[in-house]
């Protein structure tokens, strides 16, 4: 099980995730659902590691084996991805080399490593000729998300978060990914956190649980039907059934005061714009 | 000059008459040459104040391999690592000791021996062609010392396919050598030629030139590799001439040497020649790799590209320093020029300066230059895999060098220097 509790983290020392609860077993796929700005890639960073957040509370644990305060790398090799929403283009560095090596640190066989990516990379939609470049480099959007969709299923992790894994898609190529992603769930067991904020990739991915996600936090959890609801009402409706008046964290913008203290002059609620 | 680069030094290395007068005269301009400071422009950044050429003399000429000598490794490993080639020129301290050429290509005219050697009659008139159009003092030096070196000719319309290796070796403490490749490839002629330089832990400086002179619509593709022991100092020039819709390839791998510093300078004289100049260099301990490239375009429709590709480590620093010149006459020419550098640790630091002087209208020209560490988000990518940080540094790195690597002629080699490149970085870590 991947659990997630209490999880406050910040950027720049302004809080952007304000305690997020959250398990999702083996096999299990939940959606995380929240607008623009709400903190999900800070949520999804928060989980990988990334030096660009400070978690300051919380837990976050594999079958039971605290994460916080491990390397990035070693939170992966204890069974974790992360599909990037912004994948990192590293010129030179082909696919193949970098699941390779990603076999290599966990000291699993290469076998028919070659083969096996080749294989994603049809199934995903993956030209052959993108797969002798390094990985990402001018690959357009949506070929990023079906890049990182064929290193997931080469690695078969325990946990995968998927963020915003739809965006750039066409509607075909978002249906390859999430009935690969699915395949992975229901047949190796693969669990899934799949953040998003459309309802368009629910549909193919048929999530077991779907988490409403504003201002940091999860506000509200149900099944499938929770997406059919936010559907009809979107994030404002919920937010106002629930009365919550902040749907995103706002950064305030450094450039405003350069010398104020960035706790002080995080109000939340300001419009950057006003 | 200093008290051990006299005439008398120079004339005892013996040679044909021409070869002798030749050293002679340089040696007469020697008197009059300016040492270099780092206060010129093309010296800025260099180390070449630290350069105390007391400590050097040249080598008499019983010091000397000889021809027929087996000392150099040219005959051993580094002609097997280079794979299948049409010849072979051994050059030791500066002097030709062994050299091989396929018959059949012999029997077309084709050449590769010594300068001092072979009994043909254009290589005096070839010799300084190139190099005499950019005199500076180490080329004067050089011509005042310059024992014999490697003559590498391809008739007109002759294609070489297998490539021709040039293997210099320098060895000897407190010596200087002066290594020489003179490669003519006559109209419509086509070659591959491998310049490799080594050295053993010797406190030894080399004064190196190769001349490239490529002929109307001939195609010369290039590679030097220097690999020297970490107490040589390397001054070199390479210059290649490019004649009309002619094409140059030169590409250099600089991983040696204590300083090493390499001019690279295509001048394009006929309509439609084309250059390529690629890179590869890393530094690690206490080295410095210093570059300055030269793009000259004195033909209308002329094309230039350059490509080099850098790493420091450790103390280590280099220099880049390139212009593109596009001369009145380069109408409609296209030049791009690239220096990329990543610098690994915080003691090393690169230079990278490209310039541009443009006098001709209606051309198109671009360059970028960049310096900086290994991105941190490219090691969070790759860590985030699973990939430990330190083979996450090692693929980024080797990726960096790709596009070069990918691009070298001689593949034999390839895989080999990749390797290099990797120890340099593993042996640097292991030190830090
Ligand atoms: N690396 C970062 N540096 C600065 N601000 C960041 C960074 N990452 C996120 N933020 C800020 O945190 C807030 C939430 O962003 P993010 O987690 O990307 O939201 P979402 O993924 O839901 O759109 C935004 O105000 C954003 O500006
Ligand atoms: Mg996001």
């Amino acid at each position: 099980m991947l659990r997630i509790a209490d999880l406050h983290a910040t950027v720049a020392r302004h809080e952007i995730l304000r305690g997020v609860d959250l398990e999702v077993r083996t096999g299990e796929v939940h959606a995380l659902m929240g607008p623009n700005g709400s903190g999900k890639s800070t949520l999804a960073h928060a989980l990988m590691g990334s030096g660009d957040y400070e978690v300051t509370q919380g837990s976050v644990s594999i079958d039971g084996e605290e994460l916080l305060g491990l390397a990035t790398w070693q939170r992966a090799q204890r069974g974790l991805f992360l599909a990037m929403q912004y994948p990192v283009e590293v010129p030179g560095v082909p696919l193949e080399e970098v699941v390779g090596a990603a076999l290599d640190a966990r000291g699993a066989p290469r076998a028919d490593l070659h083969a096996r990516v080749v294989a994603e990379a049809r199934t995903l939609g993956v030209p052959d000729e993108l797969l002798g470049r390094g990985v990402n480099t001018e690959f357009s959007g949506g070929e990023k998300k079906r890049a990182e969709t064929v290193q997931l299923a080469v690695l078969e992790p325990k946990f995968a978060v998927l963020d915003e894994i739809d965006s750039g898609l066409d509607v075909d190529a978002m249906r390859d990914v999430a009935r690969r992603v699915y395949a992975l769930a229901r047949e190796r067991h693969v669990g899934v956190l799949a953040i998003t904020h459309y309802a368009r990739l629910l549909a193919e991915l048929r999530p077991d649980h779907v988490h409403v996600f504003l201002a940091g936090r999860i506000v509200r959890s149900g099944g499938p039907e929770l997406a059919d609801e936010l559907e009809r009402t979107g994030y404002e409706g919920i937010a106002a059934e629930l009365g919550i008046d902040e749907l995103t964290v706002v950064r305030p913008f450094p450039e405003a005061d350069p010398f104020g203290d960035p706790t002080i002059a995080s109000n939340p609620f300001a419009d950057p714009l006003a | 000059m200093t008290a051990a680069f006299t005439a008398d030094a120079a004339r005892a290395l013996g040679g044909p008459e021409w070869l002798v007068r030749r050293r002679l005269s340089a040696v007469e301009r020697l008197a009059e040459v300016a040492w270099p400071t780092p206060s010129e422009e093309i010296w800025r950044y260099s180390r070449i104040d630290q350069l105390d050429l007391d400590r050097y003399r040249p080598f008499a000429p019983e010091e000397l391999g000889a021809p027929g000598d087996e000392r150099a490794p040219g005959g051993g490993p580094w002609a097997a690592e280079a794979g299948k080639h049409a010849g072979m020129i051994v050059v030791r301290d500066g002097r030709v000791v062994h050299h091989e050429l396929d018959p059949a290509l012999e029997a077309k005219g084709v050449r590769a021996c010594g300068i001092a050697t072979c009994e043909d009659d254009q290589v005096s008139t070839l010799m300084g062609r190139a190099s005499g159009a950019s005199e500076d003092a180490f080329t004067v030096l050089h011509d005042a010392f310059v024992a014999g070196g490697a003559f590498v000719h391809v008739p007109a319309g002759v294609v070489v396919e297998d490539p021709i290796l040039v293997l210099h070796w320098c060895e000897g403490d407190a010596r200087a050598s002066f290594p020489h490749t003179l490669v003519a490839l006559g109209e419509g002629a086509e070659a591959t030629v491998l310049d490799r330089f080594g050295s053993p832990q010797t406190d030894h400086l080399v004064d190196a030139v190769t001349e490239l002179l490529v002929d109307d619509n001939a195609h010369l593709r290039y590679l030097t590799v220097q690999e020297h022991g970490t107490r040589t100092w390397h001054l070199g020039l390479l210059r290649a001439h490019v004649g009309r819709d002619a094409t140059l390839r030169t590409s250099a791998v600089a991983l040696g040497g204590d300083y090493a510093r390499l001019r690279s300078e295509a001048l394009l004289t006929g309509q439609g020649a084309e250059s390529d100049q690629l890179a590869v260099y890393f530094g690690d301990g206490q080295q410095m790799l210093d570059f300055r490239t030269l793009q000259d375009h004195d033909a209308p429709n002329t094309r230039s590209d350059l490509l080099f590709k850098g790493a420091v480590e450790d103390e280590a620093r280099s220099v880049y320093s390139g212009l593109v010149h596009l001369r009145p006459a380069a109408k409609k020419a296209n030049a791009s020029q690239t220096n990329r550098n990543l610098v690994l640790t915080e003691g090393a630091s690169a230079e990278s300066i490209p310039n541009l002087e443009i006098e001709a209208n209606d051309v198109r020209c671009s360059h970028a230059s960049t310096v900086g560490p290994i991105d941190d988000e490219q090691l969070y990518y790759l860590e985030s895999r699973g990939i430990r940080p330190e083979e996450a540094e090692r693929l980024i790195v080797l990726g960096f060098f790709d596009d070069v690597f990918e691009r070298l002629p001689v593949g034999a080699l390839t895989r080999g220097l990749r390797r290099s490149v990797v120890d340099k970085l593993e042996h640097a870590r292991a030190r830090r």
